[in-house]
Parts: structure tokens; C-alpha cells; sequence
């Protein structure tokens, strides 16, 4: 734990560090393709009197540089060929930085697979002087009971999401307030060490240092919902190519995530298996021709599928879309309803606002909301990514919501559990930091 | 037995940059190592071949003499050569002095005459006041002079005659009186630096101008009108143009200076007194005059 809090603190320092050179690269590691843009930081934007400011407070970043490549050595969100995915990485970032004429040392990075896992935290402590201080949020948040969440796992989020005071609850700051009890609620996401550790190495493979690292789904979840949905409650389903992750949000913090290891490539490899056409063929043919609803309408478009095998026979086939949607729709339907499994499993049913937002590549399939609508409920909408200064326009679909999403969490991180103080009692017996940290509490 | 097909068509490159490719370009992009390969490096190794170029004596004398030559070549082309000198508001002598004052031989370039030093050298005469040099179209070297104007003469104390103009300044020497007989003359120990008050008294005096042969000054504080017939008039330092202006109207009422009188002193006003000429001394003494004493003793 201690270690990982100071991992997690040391890529806070990096991440300032890059924000005082004012260029840090953000990379979405994805199962199809790697996504890798440039920001610069132009300095904290100045404060208004009502708070607000223009591009609802994103202005103070711009991409300057944007590469997307194919992704190689990606399974399921997860590296699985090192060097392959080296690679990519290293072709995306290139490419980024000819873009943006800069060189680049800090990366942000976020990935969708790594089986997450979300733990909600509870912790209670007396308040020593009747009110609350800046030493007892951390002594709450050290009080959390940390479930055992097993050996070769880490935390990768944990943020604070609910304080209470004695009964009053909702605070999202309850520094000042008075009373004798302070509760915290906490949400904690962990993932698999061995996929951020093969991230890291990639990374490190590249000359490049981890400024921050987060889970995309929870990323996307930032980039697509919008300001009302994060308050009242919605879920994030990010559809990518190997994973699906889900983020729930309320009161804009993230409550749960989780991910389905399923997602648009399994749709290509099923087009593939099923009209036995080699897997590029099959991700033209989907992404062209596809779609979830056949009418009648598609039982005349006849698609030529080809084949390179040099038998005329083969060569010659074609295939009516109404085929392609029967191959093509059960493999959403059972996506979705692992995503309907999560939800329950999560209690998304008992949020005030059910809204359900799709985003990622594979939301972009014809019919998809039509479908997720039967299937999830109602308030089901398709989401595209907030819009940020100097975004290129290739880069804007919903595809590139957890790169835009890494963006918005690279300019203002939500407070984790590593940004507050350490309670002097965690320090060991005889530190002198303990002793420092001492005199700085009582006095 | 192998594959029908190979995995990778034979023209397949790896998109992805080589690690040393990928290491060079964020090399390259850094902005130290850009401004030294852009900027540094270039000039170092200008530097470095040109000093290796220059280190040979015979290679630099080379560069040194040709661009002499060039420079010749420039200055010497007709367009700027100067052909004659024109002189004006000269006189005959001061004109012949300027001309060989002239450093160079006419026809010379034009980047060859120092405008400003010969000008310096030009403003040394005397008898020059103010002189202007241009180089005029065509090639002429215009001098304007102003001449100085002599206004008095002073004898020095070596006996030679000098002109002065109005302010003190020497202008030429004469060789006799009779050269200039309309300028008055000074005589005395540092006369040469009081033309202007001297002036002035000779614009007193001219009432008495027939009669006038000039002006001492007397230990270099007060001046003495000398007149024929070695009459002296001692003028205070004070108030000499009143004291002159008495003198003059003394003579007028009572035909002063025209009596056998040696000298008026003025210099005490509350007491003017005058000292008989030996002749009129022995008739009022009623002896005959002695030829042989020495007039004052």
C-alpha cells in the first residue's frame, strides 16, 4: 500500500514537473488503435469573480500534436507483445511530436483492460478539537478499511467521494465544519500489477516517464458525460475494440467501473469467422456496410466480401446486409447485456438519473442506441467527446473520448487519496519527517 | 515445405521507427542540440576554416594587397578624381601660400584629400579668417576664403611692423610704414592684446588725426597719444576717452597741442598738468634755451 502511495505520489510530482515545461504527451494504449496527443499547458488561466471561464475552464491546455496508429500487441485493453506494442507506441508518439515540432518526456497514460475492480471505502474518525481540519480528512481517509483485494493487484484510483460530518451528509470539502464524528466515503479501483507494469515498461522502453496513469473508462466517462449527467447520475459505456469499460458517475465523482472483455474487434473476428474473409476485409466490410437492425431494405444490398484466393468461385461472393447484421447483432446484444449484468450488479437502477451515454469506436455502429435502448433502458444516448483547443477534426469522434478524456484529467486531476497529507501517525516511530509533520499540526 | 504465403508481403516495412531512428529524433527535437547543430556548429566550422585559411602569412598578405588593389581601382576611377583647385575671397599671396599648402598633386583622387585637415592647415594663416572646402562636381576643390581686415598696426618691440585685425590677431608683417599709411599704429608690452580699446581711442582722437603718429601703452595698463613734434599725451586707464575727448576740446579753445608743450598728463583728472617743451621752459624762465641738454632732464 505504502508503496503504490508512493508511486502514485511520485507521478504527481512528475505530472507538475511537466506542467512547469508546459508540454506533456497523453497516450491511450487501446486494443485497436494507440492514440498519442501533445499538450501544452499555457499557464493556469486567470481567476474570474463568478468563477467561470471560457470552454468551461479546458482553455488553459491546446493539442498541439495528434497521432493515432494501429495498434499492435494489444488483447483485451492488456499488452500482450511487448515489443510489438513498443512499437505502436513509439510510432504514435513520433508522430506527435513531428506534429508538434516538441519533444516530449512525460506521458499520461490510460488502458481499458486489467480486470478493474471497484471497492467502496468507509471510514469514520473522532474529531479531536470539534472541528474539522486539513489532519483529520487525512486521518479519515487513512481510516478507511482497505478490503483485501488480493495479492498481484493494485490500486490505480482512489478517490474520496462523500464526507460526512456527525449526520450531515454530501460534503465534498468538509474542511471547517464542526462537529465531533467525520466519515469519508471512498472509491477505490484496482487493476492487475502485471498490465500497468508492462505499460510501464513499454513506456520506459520509449525514453519516456509516467506522469499519471488511469483507467479509460473512467476517463471517457469525463470527456463524454456532460456537467448534469456527472451530477445526477449516468453511466459511461466506453465501447472499444478489445475491452468495454463502464463508469457510473454521480456527483461527479466516479462510483464504480468496471470493464467487459468484449468489444468491437470480437465483432470483426465474428464477420471474419462467419463469412470466412481475412480479418482486414472484415473490419472494412463492418465498418462500411454494418449495422444491428435489418430491414427489409437490406435483404436486396448485396455486399461483395472477395476473397484473395484466386478461385473464382470464392472470389466472386457477396453477401446481403441483413447476413452481415445477423453475424454482427448478437455480439452487440451479448456485450450489452454483460454491460447489463455490471449495471445491476452495481445498483445502477437505484441512481436518481439512469442516464446511459455510449461512446468509444464501437458506438458508432448504425442502430447501436436503438438496440442498447431495449436492452439497458430508456435514457440512452450516443456521446462524442467534449471539444478541446486544437483538437484536430479526425480526432473528435467518439472513438478518441478516453484521449480527450486523458486531456481533461491531465489538466485538472480529482484529488486521489496520495494528494492528501500522510497523517503523522503512519510515518515510522523515529522519522524526522514525523517529527516535522508534528510541529507543523500543532502549531 | 514453407507457407504458401509469407506472413508479410516482401514490400511490407515496419511502420514503426527503428529505437536508434526514434532516439535521434527526439534528439533532434531537443532545443539544445537543435540550436547547436543549426547554429553552433555551422559557425564553428566557418570559424575553423577560415583561421585555418588565414594561418598561411602569404595567403593573408595575398587577400590584404588584393583588396588594396580594389580599393585603388575604386578610388582612382575619373568620376572621383580631383583635377584643380579654385580659390576664392583670396588675395595673390595667401592664395599662393594655400596652393602649396595643398598636400597632394592635382590631378589625385578625391579619397586621397583630407578635406578636414587641409582645411585645419588652411585656417593656421594669419591672414585667413574663415575658409570652406568642398569638392564640387567635376571635379574642382572649391576654397572659399574670408581674408582677415587689417585694422592697426603694431610695432613690436624688436622694431618689425605687424598687422592686427579689428580683434587682435595677427594678419601679416610689414615691411614699412609707408606700405599702409591709413592704419593707425601701437606700440608697448602687451598692446597686441588691447587692439580693440586702441581702436576705440583712435576713433577719440581723430579730431587730432593730422597731428596723430600713434598710441603707447605704458605698463600694459594705460595708453599714451604720441604726436608729432614728440608730444605726449598721458591718458588715465580710466576714463582715457573722456580724458581724451577734454584734450581735444582743450585744444580747440586754447590751441593746446599747438604751443610749445612736451607733454599733457591726463592722469590724475582733478589735476590735469602739462609739461613745457625746453624752448618754452628757458622763455618763460626768461635764459636761453641750451641746445645741448637732453630734453625731460
Amino acid at each position: 500500500m505504502t508503496d503504490l502511495y508512493q508511486s502514485q505520489r511520485a507521478m504527481r510530482n512528475m505530472r507538475r514537473a511537466a506542467m512547469q515545461r508546459g508540454v506533456i504527451a497523453i497516450l491511450d494504449v487501446g486494443t485497436s488503435k494507440i492514440a498519442c496527443l501533445v499538450l501544452r499547458f499555457d499557464g493556469p488561466e486567470p481567476d474570474r469573480e463568478d468563477g467561470l471561464g471560457p470552454l468551461a475552464g479546458q482553455s488553459q491546455f491546446r493539442v498541439i500534436g495528434a497521432a493515432t496508429t494501429r495498434s499492435r500487441g494489444v488483447r483485451f485493453g492488456e499488452i500482450d507483445a511487448m515489443a510489438e506494442t513498443e512499437r505502436a507506441v513509439r510510432t504514435a508518439v513520433q508522430a506527435a511530436q513531428k506534429m508538434a515540432q516538441v519533444r516530449v518526456d512525460h506521458v499520461i497514460a490510460c488502458f481499458s483492460g486489467a480486470h478493474p475492480r471497484s471497492y467502496g471505502l468507509a471510514g469514520e474518525v473522532q474529531l479531536a478539537d470539534g472541528q474539522v481540519s486539513e489532519n483529520d480528512v487525512a486521518r479519515v481517509l487513512a481510516a478507511c478499511d482497505v478490503p483485501d483485494y488480493g495479492t498481484g493487484r493494485e490500486v490505480l484510483h482512489a478517490q474520496p467521494v462523500n464526507f460526512a460530518v456527525d449526520h450531515r451528509t454530501g460534503f465534498g470539502d468538509p474542511r471547517g465544519h464542526v462537529g465531533n464524528r467525520l466519515a469519508a466515503d471512498m472509491h477505490l479501483l484496482t487493476i492487475d500489477t502485471a498490465a500497468v507494469q508492462n505499460l510501464l515498461y513499454c513506456i520506459k522502453r520509449c525514453d519516456l516517464e509516467l506522469a499519471g496513469i488511469a483507467s479509460s473508462a473512467y476517463v471517457s466517462g469525463l470527456a463524454s458525460l456532460v456537467e448534469d449527467e456527472q451530477e445526477l447520475g449516468a453511466a459511461c459505456i466506453d465501447m472499444g475494440g478489445g475491452a468495454t469499460g463502464i463508469s457510473i458517475f454521480i456527483k461527479k465523482h466516479m462510483i464504480f467501473a468496471e470493464s467487459v472483455r468484449m468489444g468491437g474487434d470480437h465483432v470483426t473476428s465474428d464477420i471474419a469467422k462467419g463469412l470466412q474473409v481475412p480479418f482486414a476485409t472484415a473490419e472494412r466490410i463492418k465498418t462500411i456496410h454494418g449495422g444491428v437492425h435489418a430491414t427489409g431494405m437490406d435483404d436486396r444490398e448485396m455486399i461483395e466480401i472477395g476473397g484473395d484466393s484466386g478461385d473464382w468461385e470464392k472470389d466472386r461472393r457477396r453477401v446481403s446486409r441483413t447476413e452481415l447484421i445477423g453475424i454482427m447483432r448478437p455480439r452487440v446484444e451479448e456485450i450489452l447485456e454483460e454491460v447489463r449484468a455490471i449495471l445491476d450488479v452495481a445498483g445502477f437502477d437505484h441512481l436518481p438519473s439512469q442516464q446511459i451515454v455510449l461512446t468509444g469506436g464501437a458506438s458508432q455502429i448504425p442502430g447501436l442506441d436503438m438496440l442498447a435502448a431495449r436492452i439497458l433502458g430508456q435514457n440512452v444516448r450516443l456521446g462524442r467527446p467534449l471539444r478541446v483547443q486544437g483538437l484536430p477534426q479526425a480526432a473528435t469522434g467518439p472513438a478518441f473520448s478516453s484521449s480527450v478524456g486523458l486531456c481533461l484529467f491531465a489538466a485538472h486531476p480529482q484529488d486521489e487519496w496520495w494528494d492528501f497529507a500522510i497523517p503523522a501517525e503512519r510515518y515510522p516511530a523515529r522519522s524526522l519527517r514525523r517529527a516535522v509533520r508534528w510541529f507543523k499540526d500543532n502549531w | 515445405m514453407r507457407a504458401l504465403k509469407t506472413a508479410r508481403p516482401d514490400g511490407w516495412q515496419d511502420p514503426a521507427p527503428s529505437r536508434l531512428s526514434y532516439r535521434l529524433n527526439r534528439l533532434w527535437l531537443t532545443p539544445l542540440v537543435r540550436r547547436f547543430t543549426r547554429v553552433g556548429l555551422p559557425a564553428m566550422v566557418l570559424a575553423l576554416s577560415v583561421g585555418l585559411y588565414l594561418q598561411d602569412a602569404g595567403r593573408r598578405g595575398d587577400l590584404v594587397s588584393g583588396f588594396v588593389s580594389i580599393k585603388r581601382e575604386i578610388q582612382d576611377r575619373p568620376e572621383f578624381m580631383v583635377t584643380l583647385m579654385r580659390i576664392d575671397g583670396a588675395s595673390g599671396p595667401v592664395a599662393a601660400g594655400i596652393r602649396a599648402m595643398l598636400p597632394v598633386q592635382l590631378p589625385a583622387s578625391s579619397f586621397r584629400i583630407d578635406l578636414e585637415t587641409f582645411r585645419a592647415a588652411i585656417a593656421q594663416i594669419d591672414a585667413v579668417a574663415a575658409v570652406d572646402l568642398r569638392i564640387r562636381p567635376g571635379g574642382v576643390l572649391q576654397v572659399d576664403v574670408t581674408e582677415r581686415q587689417p585694422a592697426i598696426l603694431w610695432r613690436t618691440a624688436s622694431g618689425r611692423l605687424e598687422m592686427l585685425d579689428a580683434l587682435g590677431h595677427r594678419v601679416a608683417t610689414l615691411t614699412a610704414r609707408e606700405a599702409r599709411p591709413d592704419l593707425p599704429v601701437i606700440a608697448g608690452e602687451g598692446a597686441e592684446d588691447r587692439v580693440q580699446e586702441a581702436l576705440t581711442l583712435f576713433a577719440a582722437a581723430r579730431p587730432l588725426a593730422p597731428r596723430l603718429r600713434g598710441m603707447v601703452l605704458i605698463g600694459e595698463r594705460r595708453w599714451d597719444l604720441v604726436l608729432d613734434r614728440d608730444q605726449r599725451v598721458m591718458l588715465p586707464e580710466a576714463g582715457a576717452v573722456a580724458a581724451l575727448n577734454r584734450v581735444i576740446e582743450l585744444d580747440r579753445a586754447e590751441d593746446l597741442l599747438a604751443r610749445d608743450v612736451a607733454v599733457v598728463d591726463m592722469r590724475n583728472d582733478y589735476r590735469p598738468t602739462i609739461r613745457l617743451g625746453a624752448a618754452a621752459m628757458a622763455t618763460l624762465r626768461g635764459e636761453a634755451l641750451d641746445e645741448t641738454k637732453v630734453n625731460g632732464q
